[in-house]
């Protein structure tokens, strides 16, 4: 057992260090972050330059084929790249879906002609690409979808809504599933376009979080037509594409996706505690701690568990899924405890009196998102129960029945 | 990166599992539960010795196999998962790897060679009360040459050989090392929570002990070694925490209420997917711990503090949670479950429960970041 990298693989790690080193700067406290410094406009031109350098320097599609300007390299490559990165406030997220998700797809479905057109505009940030699956009725259970497009001509035209589209407010392109035949089943009825985000009788309308933000969309379409060439896998096959879409999710690589025990315990020596102590001196607050640092750990460790196997060659499996069921979970859990702790206090918001600048209290909002979005909890467990234990699946009341004759409710 | 098993310690697991379902069935364990004079299986006993695994992470100069404690962790996950009726751990884990951080060589030559054969059985008498055994709290005495007092509940202790006895000395506390077969040593066996390993009451009076380690170091030395049996314990819960979810999950697949496998209930499924998530924690931080422990990595304090929280964490909800899946099975004596949950609690509280480690863990934890 050790934890070095190969020799090629430190080689690597060592020129992605250097170029992190050189184009983006280390993680800071949340409120001095790039994306708090910026507006929305000059962070999305610094993402956009930094995407460039990344595809200049060798360090974008790190697993694409070579053939569409990627480096062709092991997965392994992409995990440590992604660790690099971790450390450094790049401005990564805009490209997060596109590149890791939708693009994917566009390789592994389009002809020569599409690849040469729209791989190399999305690897060097110059085009950006969204996912556009979930719908008001259709979110778990995304099959369940109502957007139809209709055969007309060498077009189709494309009737509906999507919803929690992240980022289709700035994307050029996106892959969109819709309904191209109601009277076969649920998931066969299906199939999958690229669609240029500026077609005619598109309507981007941002949603208000509830943290505040608005990074995701409604997405109406009235009469949008689609080039019948741009659809991805051949009618009927949408389902099938969009797994390939789903496996692509990327590795989680990355470190917590906000104030993790570390942090909470730094920040614990500065808080009063209960007995005149600090904080972090109080026995029920250090034996959380504990359970939060070995929360962490071991998530940390099972991924390098994965990465010995990518190591390998192997492929990971759906062990992946517990990951963000720790993350999310335990996010939600330590904030949680971070504003209790501070009694009525904790409530404040207000950068001028919240200690940290109110990022418990910003990281509390997200982590309530974080367990729903790309998989909810629940969904993720039934992965684990049936994909991994071989647990039998639920039991189906929409596996022969046509599309158009199945309930749905809200 | 190789943060696994290497292909030779996968092969061992495999081969000794193949063996201990054999030799340590459920029907081995059984006679060891339903026989209150039977403390051990004493046929198993000689069939690991026989395998060399006592001695597996002893050096060969001393009469071992000389393989490292990796192996030691392998084997132990699979001892977990038989729950082998024999005092393994208290001999294994806790005296040899004593004797081995601290004994003189003149202590290492008259006891590893022997126990590596199967003819010394440790055990650990550090308890005499509710709650952490202290210099503060601790009644036993030892005066240089013997040692007095009585100590409860000592796992193994009516089956031992030989006893590593924590007690007053000077002004703190020394670990001496105590041959059960000399004279002022009284055992009787007491009824516990887990009747397949056997726990007795030791008293001394005037017992001839020999010092293990510095004089006055006895808490400090007995907090190493219990830093090094709790990552082999862990891998033992771990075995334990697989075994109870293999069951589970069969069991749910195989019953049926309401016209459906119970295996196709959410409730039933999540129940078991938390069991996994837990179990995967649990098996990470164990596998770090094993690392620390087989490279003598200065994380070691900190990675088997985390190694054992997460296994005491994920047999408790594992044994607990089998038992539920089994509905009323699950709360006969005949269904296995409830030996799971018995070994789980018994691993929990041996060696310092799970709130006892949490405090030393973030104690760690600032020593580190201090450092
Ligand atoms: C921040 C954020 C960003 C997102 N970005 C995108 C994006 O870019 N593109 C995109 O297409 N979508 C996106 N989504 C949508 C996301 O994929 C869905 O919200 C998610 O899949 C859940 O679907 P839903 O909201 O319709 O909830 P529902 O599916 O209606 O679920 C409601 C509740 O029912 C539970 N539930 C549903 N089915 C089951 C079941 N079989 N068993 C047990 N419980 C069940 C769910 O777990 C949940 O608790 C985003 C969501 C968020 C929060
Ligand atoms: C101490 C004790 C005393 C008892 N005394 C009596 C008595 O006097 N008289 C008598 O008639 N019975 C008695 N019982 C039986 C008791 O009522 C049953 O054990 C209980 O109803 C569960 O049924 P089961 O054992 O068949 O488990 P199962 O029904 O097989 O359940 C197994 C598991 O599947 C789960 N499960 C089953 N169906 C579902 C579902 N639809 N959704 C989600 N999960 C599900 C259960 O919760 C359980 O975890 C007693 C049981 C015990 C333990």
């Amino acid at each position: 057992m050790d934890f070095n990298d190969t020799p090629e693989e430190a080689a690597f790690r060592q020129r992605a260090q250097a170029f992190l080193a050189a184009q983006v700067e280390p993680r800071a406290g949340q409120t001095e972050s790039l994306q708090k410094r910026l507006s929305d406009k000059e962070y999305m031109l610094a993402a956009k330059a930094y995407q460039k350098a990344k595809a200049e320097n060798g360090f974008a599609g790190i697993t694409w084929p070579k053939e569409q300007g990627g480096l062709g390299l092991a997965p392994i490559f992409s995990v440590i790249f992604g660790q690099e990165e971790g450390k450094f406030d790049a401005p990564a997220g805009p490209f997060t879906i596109g590149l890791g998700m939708c693009v994917p797809t566009v390789i592994a479905f389009a002809t020569d002609a599409q690849k040469e057109r729209h791989v190399g505009p999305a690897l060097r940030g110059e085009e950006i690409w969204c996912q556009l699956f979930s719908e008001p009725s259709a979110g778990s259970d995304v099959a369940g979808l109502k957007t139809k497009a209709v055969r007309d001509g060498d077009d189709w035209v494309i009737n509906g809504q999507k919803v929690w589209t992240s980022g289709a407010h700035y994307s050029d392109w996106g892959i969109v599933l819709v309904r191209t035949n109601a009277d076969k089943a649920k998931h066969k009825g299906l199939s999958m376009f690229f669609i240029d985000m500026k077609s005619p009788g598109i309507e981007v309308r941002p949603i208000h979080q509830m943290s505040g933000g608005s990074n995701f969309n409604e997405v109406y379409f009235t009469d949008v037509r689609v080039p019948n060439s741009q659809m991805l896998g051949g009618e009927g096959n949408g389902w099938s594409v969009a797994l390939v879409t789903l496996m692509n999710e990327r590795l989680a690589v990355g470190g917590s996706p906000g104030p993790d025990y570390k942090e909470i315990f730094e920040w614990a020596k500065t808080m009063p505690g209960q007995d005149g102590g600090t904080l972090a001196e109080d026995q029920s607050f250090r034996q959380k701690v504990a359970d939060w640092f070995v929360r962490a750990e071991g998530y940390k460790l099972a991924k390098f568990r994965t990465m010995t196997a990518l190591s390998k060659g192997q492929t990971p499996g759906p062990e992946s899924s517990i990951g963000k069921i720790i993350t999310a979970n335990q996010l939600q859990d330590i904030t949680h405890n971070a504003m209790e702790s501070m009694d009525h206090f904790g409530i404040i918001t207000d950068a001028a009196y919240a200690p940290s600048e109110g990022v418990f209290q910003q990281s509390h909002m997200w982590a309530a998102g974080l367990r729903i979005a790309g998989g909810t909890d629940e969904i993720l467990k039934n992965i684990i129960a049936e994909r991994i234990l071989g647990l039998p699946g639920d039991v189906r009341v929409d596996k022969d029945v046509a599309f158009k004759d199945l309930p749905s409710g809200r | 990166m190789n943060f696994d098993f290497s292909d030779d310690q996968k092969y061992l697991k495999e081969q000794a599992r193949k063996f201990l379902s054999e030799q340590s069935s459920m029907a081995v364990v059984r006679t060891v539960l339903n026989d209150e004079q039977k403390s051990h299986d004493a046929g198993l006993w000689k069939a690991i010795a026989d395998m060399g695994w006592l001695g597996a992470a002893i050096p060969e100069e001393f009469g071992g196999l000389g393989l490292g404690e990796l192996e030691l962790c392998v084997l132990a996950e699979e001892m977990g998962r038989s729950l082998a009726p024999v005092p393994w751990a208290s001999t294994v884990y806790f005296f040899a790897e004593a004797i081995k951080i601290a004994g003189t060589d003149a202590q290492k030559t008259a006891i590893l060679p022997k126990l590596a054969e199967g003819g010394v059985i440790g055990c650990v008498a550090a308890s005499e009360g509710p709650g952490e055994p202290r210099a503060t709290n601790l009644k036993t005495v030892f005066d240089g040459t013997s040692v007095t007092g009585m100590k409860v509940p000592v796992t193994d202790g009516d089956c031992a050989t030989h006893a590593l006895v924590l007690a007053k000395h000077q002004d703190g506390t020394s670990l001496v090392i105590v041959d059960l077969s000399g004279a002022g040593v009284e055992a009787k066996a007491i009824k516990t929570f887990d009747p397949t390993r056997s726990h007795a009451t030791l008293t001394f009076t005037k017992a001839p002990a020999q010092l293990l380690g510095e004089a006055g170091d006895g808490e400090a030395l007995l907090h190493r070694v219990y830093d090094r049996a709790a990552v082999l314990l862990a891998f033992e819960q771990i075995g334990g925490s697989q075994a109870c979810l293999d069951m589970a999950t069969d069991y749910a697949k195989g019953r049926y209420a309401f016209s459906r496998q119970i295996g196709s209930f959410q409730a039933i499924k999540h129940k078991l997917a938390d069991m996994y998530v837990a179990l995967e924690i649990a098996r990470s931080n164990a596998f770090y711990g094993a690392w620390a422990l087989s490279s003598d990595a200065p994380e070691l304090p900190l990675a088997a503090a985390a190694a054992r929280i997460a296994a005491c964490d994920a047999y408790y909800l594992a044994s607990k949670e089998n038992i539920q899946t089994h509905g009323g099975m699950g709360f006969t004596w005949d269904v296995d479950c409830h030996l799971y949950y018995r070994r789980a609690k018994l691993l929990a509280v041996q060696a310092g429960a799970p709130s006892l480690w949490k405090e030393k863990l973030v104690r760690r934890l600032e020593m580190r970041n201090a450092a």
